[in-house]
């Protein structure tokens, strides 16, 4: 766990970014919450109506709010033009800042009611027009209420905004996100520990000027919001250096391949001169419509993927038909060039322990049909409701003894012990590879194909310089390659490695396999 | 005293709150230069007719004339810096020392108070100018109601107006305010109204004094036409409690050996 300390300094312009959202939606929410306080204080009904709101926001997850955003900015667009972003600081900014609003509306609130009457009277009876007396009276003695909710909503945001990572928004999420994907604690714990470090270092400097505003101190307030805008002003500045020229953005989706292709991408960029960046850890369902909208520049994206959820397509095409439909559609419809397939795929396919395969004489699905009323089919919670399922089961009139649902880490361990005779694999999975399973023949081709594909954003879908770096891919990652980097990742014995060292390795081993001189792939910085 | 015009009239003032009639038509003046107490039990509509005069009630009829004109017509903040208030809450500002508490009437007017006029108002008021700086919370009970004077004449208004001012106060402290309030009231030729639950503060500190039963006015009298007998049932109702404690006080007085 040594390793945290080495990752920690490294972090510093996800920290500024993590400040700038968190400090933006704090600031907005006091914005909208502290003059909706005040109405509230004048009208029960909207009082009512506004901490009713405020709650019911709170109700819904963090995640799936910022979630809820894409689609919203999405439709909006119809309004304010293709310009709309639609993912990263804006979505993020707009659900966090509905998060804040309930701590600081509902002590505004309160602490309004709670005022001594008595010097409401005063305030009226010695003259006070309404602007005065909530400026020199009602304020000053709400402050240090009205502080500890900002305290709440700081804690809370903060928090919250490391969920941002999942909508394309870089934040201290981002090495949390990647660590839990690819189990590297150290990771995950350094995401932790600056998130929390962060949090509870706004926590105590916003405590000091609550306790400033109670005690009337000036030296204490004053005090502890120059700390608050300092930090805010280096955040900034911080985010403004470097950020003068625009990197080439490269997405992962939340899983081990998706990082390594991803570091691989980004090396080789590097080594031709690009600055890039990488937006790891992206929901799946973000990433095609980011690319589309060039808020991402690069990903990697499977044929099958694209076809059902983007196309809206049920047929089942042959691989080469999918491929070039989806090319084609890709560049009409977005703008988006597909530069080419990576030569492996990640499809769903049927796999046996080689010993059990041999026993019964089974290479493929066809064999497979005789011997299934005695056999039992593990698959993924979600696998025999999935149109792959059908399409197989009905193709070639399987019938199972028994199905049964196992979490994916748990499917292989079902076909070592037995409980599992065959299982819904992912075909570049690095197991598949480890464990010395047969992936089973698919001669009637009822299985969609899972292309890995390179798509370049409307952004960069022009420029020679990218696809002159990333041509010598195209078609040069063999499923065995990717099931080797794959398992170096997953693995958890000794010889488990990170992502970027998974690629170097990629790297090499499709250098001395191709020929090819892929260029030199690490960067010492 | 009867020369003087009618700096405060009551038009057929009627205040109700939903179904509770408060005040039930009430006429009245009151010349500059008076005195005068408004004598009722709890209940009674005292307050609420008080409040009418700075508009922090408004009548559900009638009207108010100060200085001759509808203070429905003035605006509040405006008529409020012109009538000095006092109230038994005192509500002082916490969050402001006392020198900032007393000027803030003429600070809402746009004027600033030099330290000098602080240090008079503390002076007339018989606190140590040195507590200008001190904050509310730091103040006893009798030294906060003293503030509050102070600020209702910092303005130097046309009338002050007190609600139960000493109603929180312990009797020597309650004595002695009462004594400088009616010490104020001559030496700056203010006029006063005070509403009281207690007859013989009222005998005592007023030339006139009212009495209110149930909303209605229902005795206008002096203190010595009161003593006398006049101003009906229910004022003599209230006049017979201090006057049955003078008369015994005065027995076990005459006992003592």
């Amino acid at each position: 766990m040594n390793d945290i300390w080495e990752i920690l300094p490294g972090l510093g312009d996800k920290l500024a970014a993590h400040v700038v959202l968190s400090a933006s939606a704090i600031g907005l929410a006091m914005l909208i919450a502290l003059p909706m306080a005040v109405w509230a204080g004048r009208s029960p009904l909207v009082s009512r109506i506004a901490l009713s709101l405020a709650s019911l926001v709170q109700t819904i997850p963090a995640l799936a709010l910022l979630a809820l955003f894409f689609p919203l900015l999405l439709s909006l667009r119809a309004v304010f033009g293709e310009g709309l972003p639609t993912l990263g600081f804006l979505p993020a900014l707009m659900a966090l800042t509905l998060y804040a609003l309930l701590p600081i509306l509902r002590n505004a609130v309160t602490a309004q009611a709670n005022l001594d009457p008595e010097i409401l009277e005063a305030a009226d009876g010695v003259g006070m027009t309404k602007w005065q007396k909530l400026t020199l009276v009602e304020a000053p003695l709400s402050a240090p209420f009205i502080m500890a909710g900002i305290r709440t909503a700081s804690v809370w945001t903060i928090g919250a905004a490391t969920l941002a990572t999942t909508i394309g928004q870089p934040s201290l999420g981002d090495p949390i996100f990647a660590g839990l994907q690819t189990q590297n604690w150290a990771l995950v714990l350094a995401g932790c520990v600056a998130s929390a470090g962060l949090a509870l270092a706004a926590d105590n400097l916003l405590w000091v000027i609550e306790v400033g505003l109670a005690k009337r101190s000036r030296w204490m307030t004053f005090g502890g919001m120059g700390v608050v805008a300092l930090g805010i002003l280096a955040a900034l500045w911080a985010q403004s250096t470097g950020s003068d020229e625009r990197r080439i953005v490269i997405a992962s989706k939340q899983f081990s391949e998706q990082y390594i292709l991803a570091q691989l991408i980004g090396a080789r960029l590097e080594a031709v001169g690009y600055a890039v960046e990488y937006r790891d850890g992206l929901g799946s369902a973000v990433v095609h419509s980011a690319v589309a909208s060039s808020s991402i520049d690069i990903s990697v994206d499977y044929t099958g993927t694209v076809w059902t959820n983007y196309l809206k397509r049920e047929d089942n095409p042959e691989r080469e038909v999918m491929y070039e439909t989806i090319r084609d559609w890709e560049w009409r419809e977005n703008g988006v060039k597909v530069l080419g397939r990576l030569g492996f795929e990640n499809a769903y396919a049927f796999a046996m322990r080689s010993d059990r395969a041999k026993e019964l004489g089974v290479t493929s699905l066809t064999d497979l049909v005789a011997a299934a009323p005695q056999l039992t089919v593990g698959g993924d919670p979600e696998f025999f409701e999935r149109p792959e399922w059908i399409a197989v089961r009905d193709a070639y009139g399987l019938r199972f003894a028994e199905s049964r649902n196992f979490a994916p880490t748990f499917m292989y361990n079902a076909l070592q012990s037995g409980e599992a005779d065959v299982i819904s694999a992912y075909t570049s999975d690095g197991r598949i590879a480890a464990d010395k399973l047969v992936v089973l023949a698919d001669p009637k081709g009822a299985l969609p194909s899972y292309d890995a594909m390179l798509m370049l954003s409307p952004r960069i879908a022009g420029d020679a310089g990218v696809a002159k770096a990333l041509e010598p891919l195209i078609g040069a990652i063999s499923v065995e390659a990717m099931r080797e980097a794959n398992l170096a990742v997953d693995r958890e014995d000794g010889e488990k490695v990170t992502p970027k060292a998974a690629a170097e390795q990629l790297a090499k081993s499709l250098g001395r396999r191709s020929g090819l001189d892929l260029g030199p792939l690490t960067k010492k910085n | 005293m009867t020369t003087a015009p009618p700096l405060l009239q009551f038009d057929g003032v009627i205040c109700r709150f939903g179904e509770v009639t408060a005040v039930g038509g009430v006429n009245c003046s009151i010349a500059a230069g008076s005195f005068v107490a408004l004598v009722g039990a709890s209940g009674s509509g005292k307050s609420t007719l008080l409040k009418t005069v700075n508009t922090l009630v408004e009548p559900t009829e009638g009207r108010v004339l100060f200085a001759g004109e509808d203070v429905a017509s003035l605006k509040p903040a405006r008529l409020r810096r012109r009538v000095g208030y006092v109230f038994q809450g005192v509500g002082l500002f916490p969050h402001f020392p006392v020198a900032e508490n007393i000027a803030i009437g003429p600070r809402l007017a746009g004027e600033k108070l030099p330290p000098e006029r602080i240090a008079e108002l503390l002076a007339l008021v018989e606190l140590d100018p040195a507590m200008a700086t001190r904050k509310p919370d730091e103040l006893s009970g009798g030294q906060r109601q003293r503030v509050g004077v102070a600020r209702a004449l910092a303005g130097e208004p046309e009338l002050l107006i007190m609600d139960e001012p000493f109603g929180a106060l312990d009797p020597v402290t309650r004595a002695a305010l009462g004594n400088k309030v009616r010490e104020l009231h001559e030496r700056l030729g203010l006029t006063t109204v005070m509403v009281t639950h207690d007859m013989a503060e009222a005998l005592l500190l007023a030339d006139r004094v009212l009495v209110m039963d149930a909303g209605a006015l229902v005795a206008d009298a002096t203190p010595r036409e009161l003593l006398a007998g006049a101003g009906g049932a229910e004022a003599q109702a209230l006049v017979a409690v201090p006057r049955e404690q003078a008369v015994r006080l005065a027995a076990m007085e005459a006992q003592r050996p």
